[in-house]
C-alpha cells in the first residue's frame, strides 16, 4: 500500500481545467484583495497616528478633553508647567516646550470645492524642535509675529489656497503660505502651522489648547504625571505624545476592522462555494482516473491529499493574485475625516509581512474548506465502481 | 415550447448539489450587496431627513467656533425668516466612549416647533420645559440603554468639563422610519448658567442657529442676507440649507464611502465568478447533448435559450432569496451597530438594484458558454467526451 502523494497529478489536473480553476481562483483573489486592503487601511491609519507622536514628548491637555480641539490650558497653567526642571533644554539652553493653540478651519478641497476640516496649529518658536521628523520641503518657515503660515505636504495639494504663495482668509485676516513642510508618514502632514500668538489673536482666544514638551530623561514621565496630578492648580491630563495620537485612531480602526472582517467573512463563503463546485466537478469527471490510481496501489489518503493539494493550489493562486493587486494600493493615499478629532487626516495603505501572511493563510483556508468534502468523496470511492464509471 | 420548459427545468435540477451551491453563493453575495448599499444609504439618512424650509447658520471658520447669542434677534429680523432656534453640540460621553450618541443643548422653547418630525407628548413636553435639569431622548436611544422617564442620566463632558446629570422628562418618536430617534436634548440655559457659575469660557455662545423660512425657493437669497449681516464681524457666519449642512458631514467621510461602493462592485465580481464557473461547467458536460439537439434540427438559438434560461433561473432565484434574507440580516446589523447608524432601512431602490444585478449576472454568466455551444460544429460535439 503506497501512501505517497502524486504531486504532479495535482499540478497537472489544476492545469488541465484552466478556465474553471481560473474563475474560482479569481473569485478567491477578489476576497483576498478586499481582506488585505482593509487590513492595509487600518494599518496605515494606525501607523500614521503612532508615528505622529514621539515617546519622549509629553502632551498636556485639559482633563476630560479627548482631543486638542476640545482642550484648553490657561496661560497661568502653561507657565507653571513650563518652569518644570524635567523639561529638556536645547544646546542654546532654551527649554524645549511649546505652548500651542489648535483649531479647525473649514477649507474647500481643491478638486471638489467641498469643505473639509483642517487642523491649524499655532506653535511657539521651539515647536519645530519638538518634531525632528518635520522638515521644510518648499519655501521657508513662518516668521513669528506675522500672518504667515506653512502647510503640510498632504494638505498643500489637496486644498484650495494651501499651496506655496497662495492665501487663506480667516479671522479677519489674509494668511500667506510661505512654506510647505514634509512630515513624512505622520499626521502633521495634514496640518497647517503658524505662530501661536498671532493665531490666538485672530481667533480671540486667551487660552492655549495644549502644551508639548520634551523630557530631559524619558524615564521621568511618571514622575511628571504624578507632579501635575498632585497640583491642585492644574486640572490637566498628561500623556506621552505617541500614546495620545495612537489613541485617536481607535474609533476609525475599529469601524474599518468590523466592516472589513464582516465583509471578508461573507465574501469568503461565496468563494468557498465556488471552490466546492469546482472541486466537486473535478472529482466527478475523473472518477475513472481515481479508480486507476487506486488500482495502481495509491491509498485512499494519497487520493485525499492529491485533491486537497489541487484545491490548495487554487487557493494559493487566488491568494497571490489578490495580494499582488492589493500591493498596488500602496501607491494610494486616502484622505478622510477622522471621526474622533473631526479633522482631515491623510494616510496610505500599508502592506506589512503579517498582512501578507494573514491574507495567504486566509486564501489557503478557503481552498482547504472548499476542497475538503469533494476530496473526501474522491477518497471514499470504491475501486471497482470507479473503474466502471463512464 | 412545453418541451423547452421541460428541458430547462430538468437541466437545472440535474446537478442538485451544484445548483444548490450556486444558489447559496448568489444568495450570500446579494445579501452582502444589499447590506453595503444600506450602509451607504444610512450615511445619507441625516441629509435625506432634512426639511427644505430650514437653514443652518454656523461660524464661517468651522463648526468648532461658536456664535454669539446676540445674533438671534438679528437673524430673526431678516426678511423671509419665520422662526429661529439654536443648539450646541455637547459631545459628552455616557459611561464610556463606545456609547456614542449626539447630545444637544437646545433652546427648549422653540426647538420642537421647528422640528415637527420629533413627536413628543404634550405632558412630557411641558414636564421638560419646567425642569431645567430635564432632558428628552429619542425612542431608539431610550430602548438601547433601557431608560425610562424619570431616570437620572450622567454624562461626562469633553468640551464642557465635568459630569453633568440630567433627568429624563420625555421620549420623542420619529414621524416615520427615516427620522433619527437617537438624539439627546437638554436645556441650553442649563449649560449656560453652569458655565457662568464656573466662570468658564463659552458663556452666551451658540453652536448653530436653525432658521425656519417661509418659502423654500428663497433659501439661497435668505442665506446670503443672513451672512451679509455679520460680514467683517468677529464671528462671520455661513448659512446653508439644512441638507447642504448635513451633506457636508457626509462629504468629509467621502473616501470611506467610496471604498464601500467599490467593495459592493467587487461583490458583483465574485457573484459573476461563481455563476460563470457553474454555467461553463454545465455547458462543457453537455457538449454532446447540444450536438444531438443540433443534429435533430434544433437551431443554435434554441440551445442559447436553453443555457441562458437555466442561468437566469438560478441567478434570479438566488437574488430573490438573497433579498429576503437581507431583512433579518439588516435587523441584526442595526442592533449590533446600536446608535451609530440612527436610521438603517433597506430602500426599495436597493432591492431593485440587487434584483437587476442578479439578472445581469445570470445573463453575463451565460454569454461565454452560449457562444461556445452555438459555434461548435455538430461533428465535433458528437465526438466529444464529457
Amino acid at each position: 500500500m503506497k501512501t505517497n502523494i502524486p504531486y504532479l497529478y495535482s499540478v497537472k489536473s489544476f492545469w488541465a481545467r484552466k478556465a474553471t480553476n481560473g474563475l474560482t481562483a479569481a473569485g478567491m483573489a477578489l476576497v483576498v484583495y478586499v481582506f488585505a486592503t482593509v487590513l492595509m487601511l487600518t494599518e496605515g491609519l494606525e501607523r500614521t497616528l503612532v508615528a505622529t507622536g514621539s515617546p519622549n514628548n509629553v502632551m498636556v491637555t485639559r482633563r476630560g478633553a479627548e482631543t486638542e480641539i476640545q482642550s484648553a490650558v490657561t496661560r497661568e497653567q502653561a507657565n507653571i508647567i513650563a518652569s518644570y526642571s524635567e523639561i529638556a533644554r536645547g544646546l542654546d539652553g532654551e527649554a524645549l516646550v511649546s505652548k500651542e493653540s489648535v483649531v479647525l478651519i473649514a477649507l474647500p478641497k481643491r478638486d471638489t470645492g467641498k469643505p473639509s476640516n483642517v487642523t491649524i496649529r499655532g506653535l511657539s518658536p521651539t515647536g519645530f524642535r519638538l518634531r525632528p521628523r518635520v522638515t521644510l520641503a518648499e519655501g521657508r518657515w513662518f516668521r513669528p509675529g506675522t500672518s504667515e503660515i506653512v502647510t503640510g505636504n498632504k494638505i498643500a495639494g489637496g486644498f484650495r489656497g494651501a499651496r506655496l504663495g497662495e492665501r487663506i482668509r480667516f479671522g479677519l485676516r489674509d494668511w500667506t503660505v510661505v512654506g510647505v513642510f514634509d512630515a513624512g508618514n505622520t499626521g502633521f502632514g495634514s496640518e497647517i502651522w503658524g505662530d501661536a500668538q498671532q493665531l490666538m489673536q485672530a481667533f480671540r482666544r486667551t487660552d492655549y489648547s495644549s502644551l508639548i514638551f520634551k523630557l530631559a530623561d524619558p524615564s521621568r514621565f511618571e514622575a511628571v504625571r504624578e507632579r501635575i496630578d498632585a497640583d491642585r492648580r492644574l486640572p490637566l491630563e498628561v500623556e506621552r505624545e505617541s500614546v495620545f495620537y495612537a489613541e485617536q485612531s481607535e474609533m476609525m480602526a475599529n469601524f474599518l476592522n468590523i466592516l472589513g472582517l464582516t465583509l471578508s467573512f461573507i465574501f469568503s463563503i461565496g468563494a468557498v462555494v465556488g471552490a466546492v463546485i469546482t472541486m466537486h466537478a473535478s472529482v466527478a469527471s475523473r472518477t475513472r482516473e481515481i479508480g486507476t490510481l487506486r488500482a495502481l496501489g495509491f491509498s485512499r489518503v494519497s487520493i485525499l491529499a492529491a485533491f486537497l493539494l489541487e484545491s490548495l493550489l487554487i487557493g494559493t493562486v487566488g491568494g497571490v493574485v489578490g495580494i499582488v493587486c492589493a500591493s498596488i494600493m500602496q501607491f494610494l493615499t486616502l484622505s478622510t475625516m477622522n471621526w474622533q478629532t473631526f479633522a482631515e487626516i491623510a494616510f496610505s495603505f500599508t502592506l506589512t509581512r503579517p498582512i501578507i501572511v494573514k491574507a495567504l493563510g486566509f486564501a489557503l483556508g478557503m481552498g482547504l474548506v472548499g476542497g475538503f468534502l469533494p476530496s473526501l468523496r474522491a477518497a471514499r470511492m470504491d475501486i471497482v465502481d470507479a473503474l466502471r464509471a463512464e | 415550447m412545453g418541451l423547452f420548459i421541460k428541458l430547462v427545468i430538468k437541466n437545472t435540477l440535474r446537478h442538485g448539489l451544484r445548483t444548490a451551491l450556486t444558489l447559496a453563493g448568489i444568495l450570500i453575495a446579494v445579501m452582502a450587496f444589499v447590506l453595503l448599499r444600506t450602509v451607504v444609504d444610512a450615511w445619507y439618512a441625516g441629509a435625506n431627513a432634512t426639511s427644505a424650509k430650514r437653514l443652518v447658520t454656523r461660524n464661517a471658520i468651522s463648526l468648532v467656533f461658536p456664535l454669539p447669542l446676540s445674533y438671534l434677534n438679528r437673524i430673526r429680523q431678516v426678511d423671509g425668516v419665520v422662526a429661529v432656534t439654536y443648539a450646541n453640540w455637547f459631545g459628552g460621553i455616557y459611561i464610556d466612549e463606545k456609547n456614542f450618541f449626539p447630545q444637544f443643548a437646545i433652546d427648549e422653547s422653540k426647538y420642537f416647533d421647528i422640528y415637527p418630525e420629533y413627536l413628543l407628548d404634550e405632558t412630557e413636553r411641558s414636564a421638560f420645559l419646567h425642569d431645567r435639569m430635564g432632558a428628552i431622548a429619542g425612542r431608539k436611544l431610550a430602548r438601547q440603554y433601557d431608560w425610562e422617564v424619570g431616570d437620572v442620566i450622567p454624562i461626562r463632558g469633553t468640551i464642557y468639563p465635568g459630569t453633568w446629570s440630567f433627568v429624563l422628562r420625555g421620549i420623542y418618536r420619529g414621524v416615520d422610519k427615516t427620522t433619527d430617534e437617537t438624539q439627546f436634548f437638554f436645556h441650553w440655559d442649563n449649560l449656560n448658567e453652569t458655565l457662568k457659575q464656573r466662570g468658564a469660557p463659552g458663556i452666551d455662545k451658540v453652536g448653530i442657529y436653525i432658521v425656519e423660512i417661509e418659502e423654500a425657493d428663497r433659501a439661497a437669497e435668505i442665506s446670503a442676507a443672513i451672512d451679509r449681516q455679520f460680514e467683517n464681524s468677529l464671528a462671520e457666519t455661513l448659512t446653508e440649507t439644512e441638507k447642504a449642512f448635513q451633506l457636508g458631514f457626509v462629504a468629509m467621510s467621502e473616501a470611506i464611502l467610496t471604498a464601500i461602493e467599490v467593495v459592493s462592485l467587487l461583490v458583483i465580481g465574485i457573484m459573476l465568478a461563481v455563476m460563470a464557473n457553474t454555467m461553463a461547467m454545465t455547458a462543457r458536460e453537455r457538449k454532446r447533448e447540444y450536438a444531438v439537439l443540433k443534429a435533430l434540427g434544433f437551431g443554435p438559438w434554441f440551445i442559447a435559450a436553453l443555457i441562458g434560461c437555466e442561468s437566469l433561473i438560478i441567478s434570479s432565484l438566488g437574488g430573490v432569496a438573497g433579498i429576503a434574507a437581507s431583512y433579518p440580516l439588516a435587523e441584526a446589523f442595526a442592533l449590533q451597530m446600536g446608535t451609530l447608524f440612527p436610521v438603517f432601512e433597506i430602500s426599495s431602490m436597493t432591492v431593485l438594484t440587487a434584483l437587476a444585478t442578479a439578472i445581469g449576472v445570470g445573463i453575463g454568466a451565460a454569454v461565454f458558454p452560449v457562444w461556445r455551444a452555438v459555434k461548435a460544429p455538430v461533428g465535433q460535439g458528437l465526438g466529444a467526451v464529457g
